[in-house]
């Protein structure tokens, strides 16, 4: 494989990545309101995943820097085609950042309501919108020379990419309850267990929907069977849920998102953004890459960088495995 | 207003902003790890007191910081592609860098800390702290090695027009990347001075100005306003210093920014320093400006000698035309300015006094602090009001001392954003004017800048609010109260 080969595919893993791990804690963020009945509940929900979503976020701007690094038209394009939604998500994760360090901070009912409602965009905003841009740019969009967007706005908003927003939404949504099953103790615990539950195969409907229309429209024989193998792992995390096996039902629905990234990504391959205009306004692989020094260079940063991330991280994980519940929650000391 | 101004603007806006979070977090954060290490070291209570105040404060501005940074990686795509496709192959490996290498360390480390209290052993929360503040430092290396890229570009080669890397290391040994980077970080730790000599003080006078009682709060101010005053000291003698250095590469690498900034007009030898000008500075002829100055200090600035000739802007004007042509390329997506001719004059009412706030606001800060050593030499507490005023509104100064820093270097090098580099690559410049994206509207780059602008105004009201109620509370408001028993079981030390 080639540098620039294996930089989409590293690309890929990124936004794999993030849209795992940032999407159970934006799934959690949903839950604030939807599982949450009073706030100390509320609390637990947000310390789940208090000392790991900054870690998680991460991932995105790693994938980010990483695509302006490797395929600067790439990144100039997705990012200034896509400029509200892209603004949407900014505005929505310097809120969401803030308000998990900020609504405790004081002790006042209206305070923490504001953040709580600053969480709630926060958290529903981004995956709703990765999910539009990221489907977008991998399913073809009109683009014109120099990666100018032709025909305003209403472009962005083809099927293939609403789907992918509502995939995106609902799949963290279903995330985030068998994380918040996974990491809780009590009664809040079987509330999540049995919204996933119930709510599971709706949920991920969006995410089936999406896998089989890019296929249909778009599928060589491996993204296929790569899709494939998402929907098995989705129809299984269902049953493993229903088996009260949460740690496989997590454990599958990562297999589901990283089969939807990756047969999204593989079946426009080798283009990066096809143009729906002019197939030579394409960005592809091979006319997008860095040159082959500053590949290498970013090779070897991440060859060292992402085994020790994984390390740090996983440990993370691992320091913070306990499950929390209401009664572990401490009263409010505030100024 | 066209795209240019708007994308200007909003590029601006949020720079600055950003970058009043982020000296206080390189500075605060490793000055809180210093004092954590001092308690993990001596485990006396005070140190221990100092950490978890300093710490709040230090988080509360944190979560500002790293969320507006997330803004800054986006905007070259969003308002600058014509930019970011010039020097993709340049530019976005640093950024790439930084993510993997540093923000990752940063932000994973920093929840660990935050939440570790008491379920991780002492000395690994420490280092967690230390992971986190000195990777925090790290990314600051990696922004300005790719900043400095644009001031001074090096490592390179031209291929079909565009720029490409040849070394990672000439990016990273930049000589301007090194002199801007000790120069911000010892910015950093001044505004971390300040702010501890500040705050400690006001303590100190509130609440111990007249008790000669020497009870555990009194240490913990003492103690903060000695270290913050020592910090401050030594970080204004590094920031003079890196300065120093930092402008006498800029006399060889931008000579039209520095000209600028002296209001330089008609090249002198040797040239005197204006410390003060009235009159319109904004006219490159220099036609009514007066100025106070000292005589044969700039040449002394600029080539360490007092009688080398320094270049003013009208001679300078002739050499850029050469070398870099009358008039813009003729190009549609130049808009107005296709075909014109360019203004290689920056701002110079922004540039001249954009310097002289950076150095004056800078040298108050630095009286300040040597003042509060003075008046409180062996264990001696104020008992005016005047000074604990003084204090706090000094926390004001170094931050402004910073924007105006940054303002300045970003300011000097219009019409530039690729400064060419006089002894570099032939060729490897772009103009401000030509970075800007091709096909995104006046409308969307202006509602960005709105919503940015909104929210990052309610962000600063909340986080000042929020700075000066943890502030005034003092220890009490970040220590549990005594009676709090924990249980071995504890789950959550710390919970949001």
């Amino acid at each position: 494989m080639d540098l620039p080969t294996l930089w989409f595919w590293v690309i890929a893993v990124l936004w794999t990545g993030y849209f795992f791990l940032e999407g159970f804690d934006f799934g959690v963020g949903m839950l604030t309101r939807l599982l949450a009945r009073d706030n100390t509940e509320r609390r637990v929900l947000v310390n789940t995943i208090g000392p790991v979503w900054d870690g998680n976020e991460v991932w995105v701007i790693v994938a980010i820097g990483a695509t302006f690094a490797a395929f600067p038209p790439w990144y100039a394009t997705m990012l200034s085609a896509e400029y509200l939604p892209v603004l949407l998500i900014l505005l929505a994760l310097i809120g969401r950042g803030v308000a998990f360090e900020y609504r405790g901070k004081v002790d006042s009912d209206r305070w923490r309501r504001g953040w709580d409602l600053v969480i709630l965009l926060g958290s529903w905003i981004p995956p709703l919108g990765w999910g539009l841009v990221i489907t977008g740019v991998a399913t073809g969009l009109p683009i014109g020379k120099d990666g100018v967007l032709v025909g305003g706005l209403g472009a962005l908003f083809t099927w293939p990419a609403v789907l992918g927003a509502l995939a995106l939404a609902g799949f963290s949504l279903l995330h985030g309850s068998v994380f918040v099953a996974l990491k809780t103790d009590g009664e809040i615990r079987h509330r999540a267990h049995a919204l996933a539950l119930r709510f599971g195969p709706l949920l991920l409907l969006p995410m089936a929907a999406l896998l089989v229309l890019v296929q249909v429209r778009q599928g060589g024989l491996v993204t296929i069977v790569i899709a494939a193998v998402g929907l098995l792992a989705g129809a299984g995390a269902l049953v493993r849920l229903a088996a009260k096996r949460e740690g496989q039902a997590f454990a599958l629905l990562g297999l589901v998102i990283a089969a939807a990234v990756m047969s999204l990504f593989g079946s426009d391959f080798p283009a990066i953004i096809s143009s729906t205009v002019d197939p030579s306004f394409s960005l592809t692989v091979a006319n997008s890459a860095s040159s082959p020094y500053t590949l290498g260079v970013i090779t070897w940063v991440a060859a060292f960088g992402t085994p020790a991330i994984l390390v740090y991280q996983g440990w993370t994980y691992w320091v913070f495995r306990k499950r929390i519940s209401a009664a572990h929650i401490p009263p409010v000391h505030v100024p | 207003m066209d795209v240019l101004d708007v994308a200007r603007w909003q590029f601006a806006i949020t720079t600055v902003y950003h970058f009043l979070m982020v000296p206080l977090t390189i500075g605060l954060s490793i000055v809180v790890a210093v004092m954590q290490t001092a308690w993990v070291r001596t485990g006396k209570a005070h140190y221990l007191a100092m950490t978890k105040f300093w710490g709040k404060l230090m988080l509360v501005n944190f979560a500002m910081g790293v969320v507006t940074g997330i803004v800054q990686e986006f905007q070259f795509g969003m308002t600058w592609s014509a930019y970011s496709r010039f020097v993709g192959d340049v530019f976005g490996a640093p950024l790439a860098m930084e993510g993997i290498v540093a923000f990752m360390v940063e932000s994973t480390f920093l929840g660990l800390w935050i939440f570790g209290w008491s379920r991780l052993p002492k000395r690994v929360h420490l280092a967690c702290l230390w992971a986190a503040s000195l990777a925090s430092t790290a990314s600051a290396y990696f922004i300005l090695s790719a900043n400095s890229w644009m001031q001074h570009p090096v490592g390179i080669q031209l291929v079909d027009g565009k720029p490409q890397l040849t070394s990672i290391w000439a990016l990273l040994t930049n000589n301007t990347a090194i002199a801007a980077f000790t120069h911000t970080v010892s910015g950093g730790f001044a505004v971390a001075g300040t702010f501890l000599v500040g705050i400690s003080a006001w303590h100190l006078w509130k609440k111990h100005k007249l008790s000669a009682v020497d009870d555990a709060d009194r240490k913990v101010w003492s103690a903060s306003l000695k270290l913050g005053a020592w910090i401050g000291m030594v970080a204004f003698a590094a920031v003079a210093l890196t300065g120093d250095t930092q402008g006498k590469l800029m006399f060889q690498q931008q000579p039209m920014k520095m000209a600028a900034a002296e209001a330089l007009c008609h090249t002198e030898a040797p040239a005197s320093f204006s410390i003060f000008a009235y009159g319109d500075v904004s006219r490159p002829d220099c036609e009514n400006v007066k100025s106070i100055t000292v005589p044969a200090l700039l040449s002394f600035l600029a080539h360490n000698d007092f009688s080398t000739e320094v270049k003013g802007v009208q001679d300078l004007i002739p050499l850029y035309e050469q070398k870099y042509g009358h008039n813009y390329p003729v190009d549609p997506s130049l808009g107005a300015l296709s075909g014109q001719p360019i203004d290689y004059v920056p701002d110079l009412p922004v540039t001249y006094w954009g310097f002289r706030f950076m150095i004056g606001f800078g040298g108050i800060a630095a009286g300040a602090a040597l003042l509060a050593l003075w008046l409180t030499r062996r264990g001696r507490i104020p008992r005016t009001k005047w000074f604990p005023r003084l204090a706090l509104l000094s926390i004001a100064t170094p931050f402004l001392a910073n924007s105006f820093g940054w303002i300045f270097t970003e300011m000097g090098r219009q019409p530039f954003v690729v400064v060419p580099n006089p002894t570099g690559v032939d060729g490897v410049f772009m103009y401000t004017a030509q970075a800007v994206s091709p096909g995104v509207s006046a409308g969307q780059v202006l509602t960005s800048l709105i919503a940015l602008t909104a929210v990052y105004g309610v962000l600063a009201v909340v986080e000042v609010f929020l700075l000066v109620r943890y502030a005034k509370a003092g220890v009490a408001g970040v220590m549990p109260p005594a009676d709090e028993k924990k249980s071995d079981d504890d789950v959550l030390a710390f919970a949001y």
